[in-house]
């Protein structure tokens, strides 16, 4: 992270960066910085980030700077605490289960790659990407995804069901105070009821997909990314 | 205003020539003849208010006859037949009386036609939509308006230097400025009339819907200023004027916004404290939406937008407010009214049109103003989209451009506008009514018939109508929260950020302000959801299967044997039509046992059976509070009754557990005077009923009666309350768990029992313990819910403690207690207890919520813990007299509300 600090000061643009035309001011810090600390690989890491999430080197550039603002503690990755430390997202209720969905399995540092690929998520899906790669793999902004994303979120024991007792919980957190336990409970059974076909008390993903599936899953699970 | 709207709707049945006569001379038929008369014909005395109402008939008929062909309203708009109509009655009108007399005067329009309109469509936007697309909204509205005026305007100005319009049009430049502004403007009611039924996807719908809305506030400071400019003279129009103009546009806009943001807090507010007067709330709605309407046309505000905004901010929280039965008459007077009022415009249009007198045609006008209006908007309407679609996250379209910009229709505000003219100040009036004429009826009328066709041919995507699920709610509230959350991380304050602040301002502050205590409580849009398919599955119960029970069921109860017959009948019926659909959502707790299905069915079915004929008797009182309270306090006074004697049943049995039901009715009698202190059970109390019967039916009402909680009356509140407190107290009574065992164990085999507990015994308030039992249970896996249980137990304990009094505590227990069918009394035991845990086992979760809520259960819960194995089917049959009670007693609340 030395190396990120001292960039800022040394006007020394890579290839990179002069390959990639509109850069303003904050553009082009950004992009110096990104370019610094991933040294020589700067240029491939980014276009590795850039092919497996699709966002455009802008938006990687901008969400770069965003990433190092987080990161407190200049190590390169981003633990709880630097989640925890963004006010908003401390007081929404599913924040914490939110912050987790960041971090892979088994650990509790991300890096930016890995910070990428979960908000890649989050990317609109575009008409051109629609027919663009039918034979790789699935993008990560595909329906799909962005529903086991969410499905991950219910699912704490990640044995692939949300349980009544995992439904429950998010309805806790939900839906607050102002209902009754028991309303909770009958809730909470009423959806499971709902969405569960096989009679197994639980929902799968494949049940979660049915139940949403004249939900505008695309449209609902994507946000804007600035450029 | 009365008096100028008269002659408007002067001239409804225009077809029955005789009847113009006196209208257009009134007095001449009214000559009372002098001397006393048997008979007197008073048609002047009556006539306005008597045209107004035959003319709202004849536009009410004409809906009728139209409907009655679907055929024909399938193909044609709604609004371009009542044009038609309007045009054939004017020629009437016309033909007969020489000259045209009944038109659309602007000042019926803004001030009558048009409020019941604009809040109809504000107070039932969907705001969630409405607020996702603002930006778009309000760019087509405020710069797609400014665009189309002043391209308009020059436009046909250059025309007119060009030569191309008759030099007979004296018009300057300001003239076409001005009347480009008020033919810029998309006019809601006809979007409104022609988009609802193209049935486009909601987002295209509120795009075009909302901008014909919002623009109106574009559209008056457009008119006023160019008006005043053109009677200044262009000549004097100095710098400051322009800014003036501009600054206007603002002061216009957010003025009238305010407005409707003034009054709709102050509505929210006055609804709050309705709850004695419940009568007067749908009246509240109209009267404070109107008074914005009002004040912000007397300042000169716009005043669509502030009813547009009135509506929008008050709904939420009046909607939690007011009772079911004020929200289901608002909604339809609304409707009502704005379906009128629609009607009428568009027959008035139709009648204006006319009258020759008014117009002056040109051809070079007409014809340039209607390629104008439709090629500068579809070149608006391109521009801007492809502004807005760098912005948006879901571009619109090629199609949707298409059908934004053909569905640019222009209606009776344009019109309403242009007869407001002076003619001495715009020389060209009369052209440019006759044009105004013209634009609207293309539009209306061509554009109205062949936009559905378009749509379909273009393959626009429709609106999908689908009732939510409890599963999409929750999910999508999940994915906002999610949304929100990924952009802090992104630190990207966006849309969501901004909305989930706003929800949670709303949340800490202004619905603590607005919304009642009650209703605030329980006001969430999971539940609520969850409540309204609670309620559609009951009526959808009730269509099924509820006639069968219905006559079966109000004359049985007392007859046990009846009862059992009934409800085997039922069951079968149910098995046989294969309504496997069960309201009970606590079903899923437990292992579902097809005689579980079956029973929570059944249950379900006696609910719709009985739940009619409360309903009926509630409506017949509910008009009058008195009654009604008068009603209730009976039903308390014979819970109360029933508590007492069986509370002294109890002591004097406590070791014999199985009673005999004589015992308890002769005891009545003696009871009824010493109920001061049983109150606070009592509230909870319905007449006790025995018969499982009952009970079934009562379940049904439990998820409503939380419904009547949170909306209204502090005295059903109470009546929880009370309620909660005397079962908590019987729980908490250890003597009792012993003395319960022992009666199961005394009394089990004679009956017919499910095998095992039903998840109904569990959750039914009275069978509470055994049913917390069960909750227990499951909680060890879970971990979560037992705390908070445990913690709302505590909670309601200490409440319950506080209010109780020593008597109270006891009244638990005796409703255990109570195993009358042993055999003394009632030879069809068997069948009795069958009946009963089927009810029991649907009891909804409405039921539940109050039964543990109120505590009732806590203590039993942990004393019976152990004991529940053994108690299942027995304890069930103890309590059905209590159970009966209760349910009954809120069945009766409820019923008035479904």
């Amino acid at each position: 992270m030395r190396s990120r600090n001292t960039a800022l000061s040394l006007p020394d643009p890579s290839p990179f960066l002069l390959s990639h035309p509109p850069f303003h001011w904050l553009g082009f810090r950004r992009h110096r910085s990104l370019s610094t600390v991933m040294g020589s690989q700067a240029s491939t890491l980014l276009e590795e980030i850039k092919k497996e999430t699709g966002f455009s080197h802008g938006q990687i550039i901008r969400l770069y700077s965003r990433f190092t603002s987080l990161d407190k503690g200049d190590n390169g990755t981003l633990s709880w605490e630097d989640f925890q430390r963004i006010p908003e997202l401390a007081i929404d209720p599913p924040g914490d289960r939110i912050i987790n969905a960041f971090f892979p399995e088994g650990e509790d540092q991300v890096n930016f790659r890995g910070c990428m690929k979960t908000l890649a998520h989050f990317r609109p899906i575009e008409d051109n990407e629609k027919s663009k790669d039918v034979n790789g793999p699935e993008p990560l902004d595909s329906r799909s995804n962005k529903l086991h994303f969410a499905f991950q979120l219910y699912d704490l024991d990640e044995d692939d069901k949300i349980s009544r007792d995992e439904m429950l919980q998010v309805l806790c957190m939900m839906v607050g105070v102002s209902i009754s336990d028991e309303q909770l409970g009958s809730i909470a059974d009423r959806t499971m009821q709902e969405a569960d076909q096989d009679g197994d008390s639980a929902i799968s993903f494949t049940e979660f997909v049915k139940v949403l599936e004249k939900v505008d899953v695309e449209q609902k699970m994507s946000i804007r990314f600035l450029h | 205003m009365l008096r100028a709207a008269l002659p408007l709707l002067g001239l409804p049945l225009a077809g029955a020539g005789a009847a113009e006569e006196p209208t257009q001379e009134p007095g001449s038929w009214g000559e009372p003849p002098p001397g006393l008369t048997l008979f007197r014909w008073q048609w002047h005395e009556v006539e306005a208010p008597y045209l107004v109402a035959l003319w709202i008939l004849v536009a009410s008929l004409a809906k009728i006859v139209f409907h009655l062909s679907r055929k024909v309203t399938s193909l044609v708009p709604e609004s371009c037949l009542l044009i038609l109509l309007g045009l054939v009655l004017g020629g009437i009108v016309l033909a007969v009386a020489k000259k045209a007399e009944y038109q659309l005067e602007p000042g019926t329009f803004f001030l009558f036609l048009l409020p019941p309109i604009v809040l109809d469509s504000g107070y039932f936007m969907p705001s969630r939509l409405f607020f996702d697309n603002l930006g778009a909204i309000l760019t087509y509205a405020v710069v797609g308006t400014l665009w189309n005026a002043f391209t308009t305007g020059a436009a046909l100005w250059g025309l007119q230097q060009a030569g191309l319009v008759a030099p007979r049009v004296q018009a300057g430049l300001l003239d076409f400025l001005l009347f480009g502004s008020l033919i810029s403007a998309v006019d809601p009611v006809a979007v409104l009339a022609v988009f609802e039924e193209v049935h486009v996807n909601e987002t295209l719908f509120i795009i075009v819907f909302g901008e014909s809305l919002l623009n109106d506030a574009v559209t008056v400071v457009l008119y006023k200023v160019c008006n005043s400019f053109v009677e200044m003279g262009s000549a004097n129009v100095q710098v400051t004027d322009y800014l003036k103009g501009v600054a206007s546009l603002f002061v216009v806009s957010l003025g009238g916004a305010a407005v409707g943001l003034v009054f709709a807090f102050l509505l929210a507010l006055t609804t709050r404290f309705t709850k004695r007067v419940r009568i007067i709330e749908p009246l509240l709605v109209f009267l404070l939406a109107y008074a914005a309407y009002l004040t912000a046309e007397m300042a000169s505000l716009s005043a669509i937008l502030a009813v547009t905004m009135c509506g929008l901010g008050c709904k939420k929280y009046v909607e939690a407010n007011i009772s079911h039965k004020s929200r289901t008459a608002v909604k339809y007077t609304m409707k009502t009214l704005a379906s009128c009022a629609e009607t009428v415009i568009f027959m008035l249009l139709g009648i204006s049109a006319v009258d020759s007198s008014k117009w002056a045609w040109d051809s070079g006008l007409v014809l340039g103003t209607l390629f104008f209006i439709l090629f500068f908007r579809a070149l608006g309407v391109v521009l801007q989209t492809w502004m807005l679609n760098q912005f948006r996250l879901v571009p619109l379209d090629k199609i949707d451009q298409v059908v934004m910009s053909y569905g640019g229709l222009r209606g009776a505000v344009a019109f309403a506008l242009v007869i407001l003219l002076d003619r001495t100040k715009v020389p060209a009036k009369d052209y440019f009514v006759a044009t105004t004429i013209v634009v609207v009826f293309f539009t209306v009328i061509v554009q109205g018939l062949t936009i559905k066709p378009l749509v379909k041919w273009l393959k626009v995507k429709r609106s999908e109508h689908h009732k939510p699920t409890l599963n999409q709610e929750l999910h999508e509230h999940t994915f906002d929260h999610i949304l929100a959350a990924v952009e802090d991380v992104v630190g990207h304050h966006g849309y969501h950020y901004w909305r989930d602040r706003w929800e949670q301002f709303d949340k800490k502050y202004l619905s603590q302000l607005l919304m009642r205590r009650s209703a605030y409580r329980i006001r969430d849009q999971i539940w609520d959801v969850y409540y309204r398919l609670n309620i559609r599955d009951a009526i959808s119960f009730v269509d099924q299967g509820g006639h069968v029970l219905s006559s079966t069921g109000l004359t049985l109860p007392s007859m046990p044997s009846r009862n059992s017959v009934a409800e085997t009948s039922v069951t079968n019926l149910l098995r046989e039509s294969g309504s496997g659909a069960c309201l009970d959502l606590q079903v899923i707790d437990t292992v579902r046992s097809g005689r579980d299905r079956e029973d929570a069915v059944m249950h379900h079915l006696l609910c719709g059976g009985l739940y009619k004929p409360r309903r009926r008797y509630k409506a017949s009182c509910s008009r009058h509070f008195i009654s009604e309270d008068a009603q209730e306090r009976q039903d308390k006074e014979i819970f109360q009754q029933n508590m007492k004697r069986r509370l002294e049943s109890f002591k004097s049995t406590k070791h014999n557990i199985c009673f005999t039901k004589n015992k308890p009715r002769t005891r009545k009698a003696s009871r009824k005077k010493k109920d001061g202190v049983a109150n606070a059970e009592a509230t909870n109390g319905k007449p006790p009923r025995d018969l499982g019967f009952q009970d079934t039916a009562a379940v049904i009402l439990t998820v409503e009666s939380e419904e009547e909680e949170e909306s209204d009356s502090s005295e059903t509140e109470k009546e929880d309350d009370e309620g909660i407190i005397f079962v908590a107290r019987a729980t908490s009574e250890v003597l009792q768990e012993g003395k319960f065992s022992g009666s199961l164990e005394i009394c089990p085999s004679p009956r017919i029992i499910p095998p095992s507990p039903t998840c109904a015994e569990k959750e039914l308030p009275w069978k509470s313990g055994q049913g917390d039992l069960a909750v227990y249970v499951s909680s060890e896996t879970t971990k979560i819910v037992p705390v908070d249980m445990q913690t709302g137990w505590n909670q309601s304990i200490s409440s319950l403690e506080s209010l109780a009094s020593p008597p109270c505590t006891q009244a638990p227990t005796l409703t255990r207690l109570p195993p009358h069918p042993l055999g003394t009394e009632e030879p069809q035991a068997p069948l009795d207890l069958s009946s009963d845990p089927r009810p029991s086992f649907a009891f909804p979760p409405s039921l539940a919520k109050a039964g543990r809520s109120r505590s009732e259960s806590s203590a039993d819960i942990s004393q019976q813990q152990e004991l529940q194995p053994l108690m299942g089917h027995k304890n069930h049959t103890h309590l059905s007299p209590g159970t009966a009670n209760s349910h009954w007693c809120i069945q009766f609340n409820r019923g008035g509300r479904l």
